[in-house]
């Protein structure tokens, strides 16, 4: 399986970390190919923060082995630290220094070369579009400027490898998209980005995603592998009139699993052996006298995906706490 | 190495000069004090306000009573005839004494017979009183001894030569005996601690509590680059605190400046590594930068008090003694004193100097032990 660790920027085997009694991260195991948007997907709380910190060596595993960059997490971190940056979730440059305090402070630190601490000062400035803006106090920039000089200041010294936690939270959606821009382009150039997200939108920009719940990796795959590989039930859309109260009658149709409302329409999830279950759906609509516009299979979303095995996860371990409890 | 903590250097100053609150404790706070103590805090005992409960009213007791006020100890601020208005006045703590003289007490002086003084004193302050009580004596002695001369040139027509003890005083180091030059220099450790403390105290976890360390934590700066950075621009500081309050102590308070600068800067150099140990230590295990400044109160109030700063050390019980041996604030003290007052040099002090190296590694090392970039 590693066969070729030259080709694999991050790889980490059985990665636990606790607190005390509680299991933030459970044996998680993955690899991130060089060059690759590897996205880290799940809601809030599912130890995705504590993967990334254990990764860029902020954090000492309980348990389990990994390399970032080749050098092993336990004991070269500080290794680590000069071939990676790592932007963490909550802005952390000196909002009462300038912004080109913070870009200097950041590139004596990394020790940049005398020759090329200028161009990347002003390469920064540029990408981040602070050329107004350099004798501001960071104090004072909008969320999306300060994201893109904390970016710059993360990656002065060209790492080859950037960890990015929840990079767009708290962001307006403009600034959102050409902070993806910016991840295409550095992607581009040969650098592994290796980002955290809970937005499903966001997700679909990465090469490959893996999906953590309750701190345990539940599925890996690029976006169209868990699309098709992991769903083990048809998502059927259904757009009709008041969806809201269609979705109480559609609940004891034979074959529907799951309803739930997506944007315009209903999202229904069917047994995939179970025959004819759009004419069912269409015809218990019409007894009830909700107009249907459009009845069909889709491919799922990754939202379809992973609430579907959400909780498909969720099931598993209901009986089993019933018996521990 | 040099370039990482030049930058981590200017970071700080930055910071702090741009903050106010932090230019009035590096700045104004030394100011302050040096004048408050210089000034205001003085345990020189003059100008008591004073009763006078005279119910004689005779030669006798109106020349006592002008030795009184005469000494400028003494401050005869009010007259009174009943003995109720001399509690009323020591009640309201408008007058300190009360000097008593009965009827009779010119009289019994005439007749060559002991005539009683009564001095009241408010004893609330036992340090003052004894003090004042010690005046009286004095005062009382001579103006007896003067009335023994008289009696006896009446009687022989020669001044008496009685075989006796004269004490003849002399002070050392401080020759008028001000408080000031005790005082003033002793504020120089204050400042010194006080300031460093709470910087250093700050600095680690300030940047914990709004989340700028892990930014800094993820990058390859080691261990001893940051630990540098985060105290050599407060032990600058210091260095600035010292300067400023020597120059006010010498050239605004007079204070002797008579022992060596060179060395002062040296002690002052050993003395920062304890604060700036301690203070480091304070940073690494606090949480927030509340818990922070409660912890370094905690240790600076009592060290400030069992320094020798205002208590000697001689009074307190042995227990306590044996307890300021850890205490960094109590050699630099002794050094300061020496070094101003007396103008010894390390051939004495020296004793001091090692006690601080000590304590200064233990607490750097100890710090230092228990920052670690990445946690558990």
């Amino acid at each position: 399986m590693l066969s070729d660790p030259e080709s694999y920027a991050v790889v980490v085997r059985d990665l636990e970390k606790r607190f005390g009694s509680f299991v933030a991260v459970n044996r998680i195991s993955l690899q991130v190919k060089a060059g690759e948007i590897f996205g880290f997907l799940g809601p809030n709380g599912a130890g995705k923060s504590t993967t990334i910190r254990m990764l860029c060596g902020l954090l000492t595993p309980t348990a389990g082995t990994g390399t970032v960059a080749g050098f092993d997490i336990r004991q070269q971190a500080e290794r680590i630290k000069a071939h990676i940056g790592y932007m963490s979730q909550k802005f952390s440059l000196y909002d009462d220094l300038t912004v080109e305090e913070n870009i200097d402070f950041y590139s004596g630190i990394y020790r940049i070369p005398d020759g090329k601490k200028a161009a990347r000062k002003e390469w920064v400035i540029q990408m981040a579009g602070l050329v107004q803006h350099r004798t501001s106090r960071t104090a004072v920039l909008s969320g999306g400027w300060k994201q893109r000089l904390a970016l710059g200041c993360a990656i002065l010294h060209e790492p080859p490898i950037i960890f990015l936690d929840e990079p767009t939270s708290g962001v307006d959606p403009i600034s959102r998209r050409s902070f993806w821009d910016l991840i295409y382009t550095l992607a581009g150039e040969g650098v592994t980005v290796f980002v955290t997200t809970h937005y499903m939108e966001e997700a679909e920009y990465c090469d490959r995603l893996g999906l953590v719940y309750r701190g345990e990796l539940i599925a890996a795959g690029s976006p169209d592998e868990l699309k098709t590989h992991f769903m083990q039930d048809d998502i059927v859309e259904v757009l009709c009139e008041q969806p809201q109260e269609a979705l109480s009658v559609l609940g004891t149709v034979a074959g529907v699993k799951e309803v739930a409302l997506f944007g315009k329409g209903l999202h229904v999830v069917v047994e995939r052996q179970a025959a004819d279950v759009i004419g069912a759906i269409q015809s218990r609509l019409a007894e009830r006298n909700f107009a249907v516009s459009r009845a069909e299979r889709i491919v799922p979303s990754l939202e379809d995906v992973f609430v579907s095995l959400i909780e498909a996860r969720d099931r598993q371990e209901q009986p089993q706490a019933e018996v521990a409890g | 190495m040099r370039e990482r903590i030049t930058r981590m250097l200017i970071k700080e100053f930055i910071q702090i000069l741009r903050d106010p609150r932090m230019r009035t404790v590096i700045f104004v706070m030394p100011l302050v004090q040096t004048l408050v103590f210089g000034y205001a805090v003085t345990t020189d005992v003059t100008d008591i306000p004073t009763a006078l409960f005279d119910l004689d009213n005779s030669r006798a007791s109106r020349e006592l009573a002008a030795q009184f006020s005469g000494s400028g100890y003494f401050d005869v601020v009010a007259y009174i005839d009943r003995e109720e208005a001399a509690r009323h006045l020591l009640d309201r703590g408008a007058v300190k004494a009360v000097l008593r003289m009965n009827k009779g007490f010119g009289d019994a002086l005439r007749a060559g017979r002991t005539a009683p003084l009564q001095v009241i004193v408010d004893g609330t302050d036992s340090n003052t009183a004894a003090i004042v009580l010690n005046y009286a004596g004095q005062i009382a002695g001579r103006f007896s001894e003067a009335v023994l001369q008289t009696r006896v040139v009446r009687a022989t027509g020669e001044p008496a030569t009685p075989a006796r003890v004269i004490v003849e005083t002399r002070a050392w180091f401080n020759e008028n005996l001000e408080s000031r030059n005790f005082y003033v220099p002793g504020v120089i450790v204050l400042i010194v601690t006080l300031v460093t403390l709470m910087l250093s105290s700050m600095a680690v976890v300030r940047e914990k509590e709004i989340g700028t360390i892990e930014q800094i934590m993820v990058t390859p700066i080691s261990q001893a680059e940051f630990i540098l950075g985060k105290t050599l621009p407060f032990a600058l500081i210091g260095f600035a605190d010292v300067a400023l309050v020597t120059v006010m102590a010498a050239y605004w308070f007079d204070v002797p400046v008579r022992g060596s600068l060179l060395l002062l800067i040296g002690a002052t150099t050993l003395y920062l590594m304890s604060t700036l140990g301690i203070g480091l230590l304070i940073s690494t295990i606090s949480r927030t930068q509340q818990q922070a400044m409660m912890s370094a109160f905690f240790f600076y109030f009592p060290a400030m008090l069992l320094s020798g700063f205002v208590f000697p050390i001689a009074n307190m019980p042995e227990g306590v003694q044996w307890l300021t041996y850890l205490n960094p604030l109590r050699y630099f003290l002794v050094i300061i004193r020496g070094i101003f007052l007396k103008g010894v040099g390390p051939e004495l002090l020296w004793p001091q100097m090692a006690a601080l190296l000590i304590l200064g590694t233990v607490t750097l090392w100890v710090a230092s032990k228990r920052f670690q970039k990445t946690s558990i």
